[in-house]
């Protein structure tokens, strides 16, 4: 029971969270509203710990967004607009940052970490195959043995 | 090589705990200005005080000063507001303010009752210097030398403790240099 009045209630707030943030822009066209959106899901506000300025309803975001509607209808390109908070916010509010020296390892780790494992994967795979080998190469003298043993159970056989 | 795959857990420990250590005591609500080393951006907004003043970015040019974001609305920066009194009266600081984000009235009030650090108070009802000077959120503070160039910003209250430790050797660094 307390789960569900839980689940209730929490889809009750997240309903209200949601239409706090939707200030009201008018575009031209459903690709200009697309691009809108695209580009504030991507941007990050400054003042809030991880979340979008689509999605936080602190006064910066607010004004982040105009900036970006702004900029739209003066014709600005997406790298102008982006750029141009960066200028002023810094690279943190880019959720995807440039590959440069500071960023290489953010963007390498995982190349390095699929590499890695590829190693380690072909590492055991090889290994398996060698020990396998050695169990199924009998010496002669083996082969031998089991020649005199299956020669020996058909004699009793046939007997 | 089996030996080896003995040590690879404590090499694993010993990267990750270095990453992990390197951010240990980083305030993550607190970011490096990104226009530290830039001029402070162009503007005309008027005086706080004399509303008939246009003022701009020329202001700057004159004298190391501290930009002191502040508003009404902000608790922290009444929190702050004595210990510029004191740097302003004590230390002998330029400081400028703005008032950011505002109504005239309850800035000038405020003045009034608890005292006026600032040697000019820019007053920017909409935030669009604040904007421009990547503000996001009150109180902050500007470090800016004397060719306008600014050199620090500090996110949070200003008190004796931050300003004998992070804001004084910034200013002597700007003094050095200039």
């Amino acid at each position: 029971m307390l789960r569900i009045v839980c689940f209730v209630l929490a889809m009750v707030a997240s309903g209200m969270a949601f239409a706090e943030v939707s200030d009201v822009y008018d575009f031209e066209t459903r690709t200009e509203e697309r691009r809108y959106q695209d580009l504030i899901s991507e941007l990050r506000c400054p003042k809030c710990q991880n979340q979008n300025i689509a999605d936080s309803n602190s006064p910066i975001s607010k004004d982040m967004r105009g900036a970006v509607y702004q900029m739209m209808q003066d014709g600005a390109s997406n790298d102008e607009i982006v750029n141009s908070l960066v200028n002023r916010f810094g690279e943190f509010v880019k959720y995807k940052p440039d590959l440069d020296k500071r960023t290489f390892i953010l963007w390498a780790t995982p190349v390095i970490a699929v590499f890695g494992g590829l190693i380690v994967v072909a590492g055991i795979v090889l290994r398996s195959r060698r020990s396998g080998n050695s169990t199924e190469a009998l010496s002669a003298e083996e082969q031998a043995r089991i020649d005199r043993i299956l020669a020996e159970r058909e004699r009793n056989d046939n007997a | 090589m089996k030996r080896f795959l003995l040590f690879l857990p404590l090499l694993v420990a010993v990267t990750v705990g270095y990453f992990l250590y390197a951010g240990i005591g980083k305030d993550p609500t607190k970011l490096d200005s990104a226009l530290v080393g830039k001029p402070v951006p162009e503007f005309e907004l008027k005086d706080l005080q004399s509303p008939d003043t246009v003022r701009n970015e020329s202001l700057f040019r004159k004298e190391i000063t501290l930009l002191n974001v502040w508003g009404t609305w902000c608790p922290a920066c009444r929190d702050e507001h004595d210990d510029l009194m004191w740097l302003a009266r004590d230390k002998n600081v330029a400081i400028i303010g703005l008032n950011y984000k505002d109504n005239r009235d309850d800035a000038l009030k405020w003045l009034n009752q608890l005292g006026d650090p600032y040697q000019t108070v820019i007053y920017d009802p909409k935030g669009t210097l604040g904007f421009d000077l990547g503000v996001y959120g009150a109180p902050e503070t500007f470090v800016i030398d004397a060719s306008g160039v600014v050199r620090y910003r500090h996110v949070g209250v200003v008190n004796k403790e931050v300003w004998e430790q992070v804001l004084l050797p910034v200013i002597n660094d700007a003094q050095e240099s200039s």
